[in-house]
């Protein structure tokens, strides 16, 4: 397939890892931010082609797994409600909350949807008048544009029965944060080619520049992968801490500038709480004054809840890099992806999920 | 933030059927602790398409399948044809030549009758291009609201006419994996058709009866020891399951496996794994490794065998293990799906 198949050879990537194993002088940690790029990375064997030495980490970049317990308690009071219709994509009903998860609810009697698109909430609301349309608006700045277009579009409508639990969040605070840790050891960044496909290059500048780290926007194939670790190394060995754009042919250095403008529209930077981070200043979307009247938690009248803070997860220090899955004594045995005990068990972008799907411990099947 | 939070909170099991208990590894788990206890046997045990049993001084095959799919007509075919050739691809899948199907429909009030004759039309026709007859058959109404318009249940009966035991116990270490088609075709075109997605060119179901498929590769004489048709749950669960019933390692090359382009593009925008997508109308078979190429040619001189490929080997030891050689050369497990793949968030 065009522009997939080119970015998958087998003997190109024998190249790139060569000249890579040729370049390597000393070890490095690199993290790739993207939920997305970690799947690729251990379904395709990325990181077996990696110089000994070179480590990469995997980031907080899955939308699902950032998600903070309470919000998704929240999702679960409204859905409870007779009125109301739930929305959301199907990896975030799987999420367990503090009782149970959307999917559970939904088995019980609540009205709990799958959509591929916030516009198909919108719909939704126009075709059921008498219902409370409720779209759960999780993701990162590659998915808020859409959610963004929804609320246009429900004001356009002049749609009084719908409304957002907005849980959209921004990568660059999380980066700042991860930085700033003292547990940090990531020396180099992979960003998340699809956000700044949307969002572009520019608000990583001061990032790279600040904490001495080069970032280099990279795709999703094998050798994008290989490529953005390659430019990421180069940089490292030379001593350079430059933001360079390997996935030049979906990233412009200004990014979508209409969906950019929608963003601008509808949404202001909030605090967020991300799951395994804790509360980061302007890390989140907010509705803004204008569109305010789409806000699930004001319309419902929802208080936060406080997630109960039990059970062996080590979610936080696998969304930070500082733990790998399978270095969690509950993975593959009291955690799975039938029965989770974290998000990052759960989502397709998640790296427990990745380990567990591709990466297991040869063990026999009925044992499993 | 020295000390990250820790807000998972515990896991919930289930004491309900969720819709994810429709396929993958929560199925498994369903069947294997509701109904195989219940109904514990040796034919049972055999976990195969069908059963086979002795039958006077030959074996039969017996199969049953259950049909719920929306929407009920879609590119490529309707609950109709799926529902025959269902039947007929398990007895065929189990070596037997199906000869006599039964048909239940399950009718929800307010159901048009004129679409009831156009499905019953396709089970007519497809029963007639595969050669069995619908000897038999039940008809009940369930109130508006309590059925999806048609549910349809076919069972069929089909009898073995040589000496093999084809089943996933006769699968040898040695013996290679030949995939009959394309992957993906039909799980592409119920999804472009359910959320009506335009396609530039449209996907259609590879639905088929392969009942015929099967009978020439017996009548070359090919050493068959084990067939599977991948219908939901695809290549990867069917490949699992044989794995674990055979007790063996089986493993593929995903270079190997072929996929139509409009299908892969698909797969890659809505973040679907080809190696987990619904078909209807391929199967894998095991043979000996000696007899792979004269079990290519014969594949390849059937109409629904032309695209066959040899995708895989067994190997001993690893039991109940698959894997792949991945695209770009390193090797990896294909696990169960939890329960059906959910479109990518971005």
């Amino acid at each position: 397939m065009k522009y997939v198949h080119e970015y998958r050879d087998p003997a190109l990537a024998r190249t790139l890892a060569d000249q890579l194993a040729r370049q390597t002088t000393r070890p490095w940690t690199i993290m790739e931010v993207c939920g997305g790029q970690t799947h690729a990375i251990v379904k395709f064997g990325i990181d077996e082609l990696l110089p000994p030495g070179v480590t990469l980490v995997h980031g907080p970049g899955c939308p699902v797994c950032v998600t903070p317990v309470g919000l998704i308690d929240q999702a679960l009071t409204l859905a409870a409600r007779p009125e109301v219709i739930l929305c959301s994509f199907g990896d975030m009903l799987r999420v367990p909350g503090t009782q149970r998860d959307l999917l559970h609810a939904k088995a019980a009697g609540a009205d709990v949807r799958l959509v591929y698109a916030p516009l198909d909430a919108v719909q939704l609301a126009a075709a059921n008048p008498q219902r409370e349309i409720v779209f759960f608006a999780v993701g990162f700045e590659t998915t808020a544009p859409a959610t963004a277009l929804a609320v246009l579009q429900a004001n356009r409508l002049g749609l009084e029965n719908f409304s957002l639990l907005v849980a959209h969040v921004r990568v660059p605070p999380a980066m700042e944060t991860l930085l700033a840790s003292p547990n940090n050891r990531v020396q180099g960044f992979l960003a998340a080619g699809h956000v700044c496909s949307v969002m572009g290059c520019e608000e990583y500048e001061p990032i790279a520049r600040r904490h001495r780290v080069p970032i280099v926007v990279t795709g999703f194939e094998p050798l994008d992968i290989l490529q953005g670790v390659s430019r990421c190394i180069a940089q490292l060995e030379a001593g350079k801490h430059e933001v360079e754009n390997q996935y030049a042919r979906a990233v412009r250095p200004e990014g979508n500038l209409p969906a950019r403008q929608l963003l601008q529209e509808v949404f202001e930077f909030v605090p967020r709480c991300w799951r395994g981070l804790g509360e980061l200043p302007a890390s989140g979307l907010g509705l803004r004054k204008a569109y305010v009247r789409f806000d699930a938690e004001k319309r419902f009248g929802l208080t936060c809840t406080v997630a109960e803070p039990a059970s062996e997860c080590i979610a936080g220090l696998v969304l930070q890099g500082i733990k790998k899955p399978h270095e969690c004594p509950a993975f593959g045995t009291r955690c799975t992806p039938e029965a989770p005990l974290g998000a990052p068990m759960v989502s397709t972008e998640g790296a427990c999920a990745a380990y567990y799907r591709y990466r297991r411990p040869l063990v026999p099947l009925a044992q499993s | 933030m020295t000390e990250p939070f820790i807000d998972c909170p515990r896991p919930h099991g289930s004491d309900r059927v969720l819709l994810a208990h429709g396929g993958g590894r929560l199925l498994q788990r369903l069947v294997e602790r509701i109904f195989v206890p219940a109904f514990a046997n040796s034919l049972l045990d055999a976990r195969h398409d069908g059963a086979v049993f002795p039958a006077g001084s030959g074996r039969l095959a017996f199969t049953t399948d259950a049909y719920v799919v929306r929407p009920l007509f879609f590119p490529g075919g309707d609950i109709g044809k799926l529902a025959v050739c269902g039947a007929v691809n398990d007895l065929a899948m189990c070596g037997a030549k199906p000869l006599y199907l039964s048909a239940a429909f399950i009718l929800e009030e307010g159901f048009s009758l004129e679409t009831l004759e156009r499905v019953v039309a396709s089970v007519r026709d497809t029963a007639a291009a595969a050669g069995v007859q619908i000897v038999t058959g039940d008809t009940k109404v369930v109130e508006r609201g309590k059925g999806d318009g048609l549910y349809l249940t076919t069972s069929g009966i089909g009898r073995i006419e040589h000496d093999l035991t084809v089943a996933p116990a006769s699968v040898r270490p040695g013996d290679v994996v030949l995939l009959s088609g394309d992957l993906g075709r039909h799980g592409i075109a119920i999804v472009a058709a359910r959320e009506e997605l335009a396609l530039e060119s449209p996907v259609l179901s590879d639905c088929a009866p392969l009942n015929g498929l099967v009978e020439s590769l017996l009548q070359a004489g090919i050493e068959v020891h084990c067939l599977r048709d991948l219908t939901r749950g695809g290549l990867a669960t069917a490949l699992i399951e044989i794995a674990g019933t055979a007790g063996l390692r089986i493993h593929i090359d995903e270079s190997a496996v072929p996929v139509a382009e409009p299908v892969r593009g698909l797969c890659e925008l809505l973040g679907f794994d080809p190696l987990y997508l619904a078909n209807e109308g391929r199967l894998i078979a095991f043979v000996p490794g000696a007899q792979a190429e004269d079990t290519l040619q014969v594949l390849r001189a059937h109409p629904l065998g032309e695209d066959a490929q040899r995708i895989g080997e067994v190997r001993a030891g690893d039991p109940g293990r698959v894997t792949m050689t991945s695209a770009i050369g390193a090797t990896r497990i294909l696990d169960l799906l939890t329960g059906e793949q959910l479109p990518r968030i971005c």
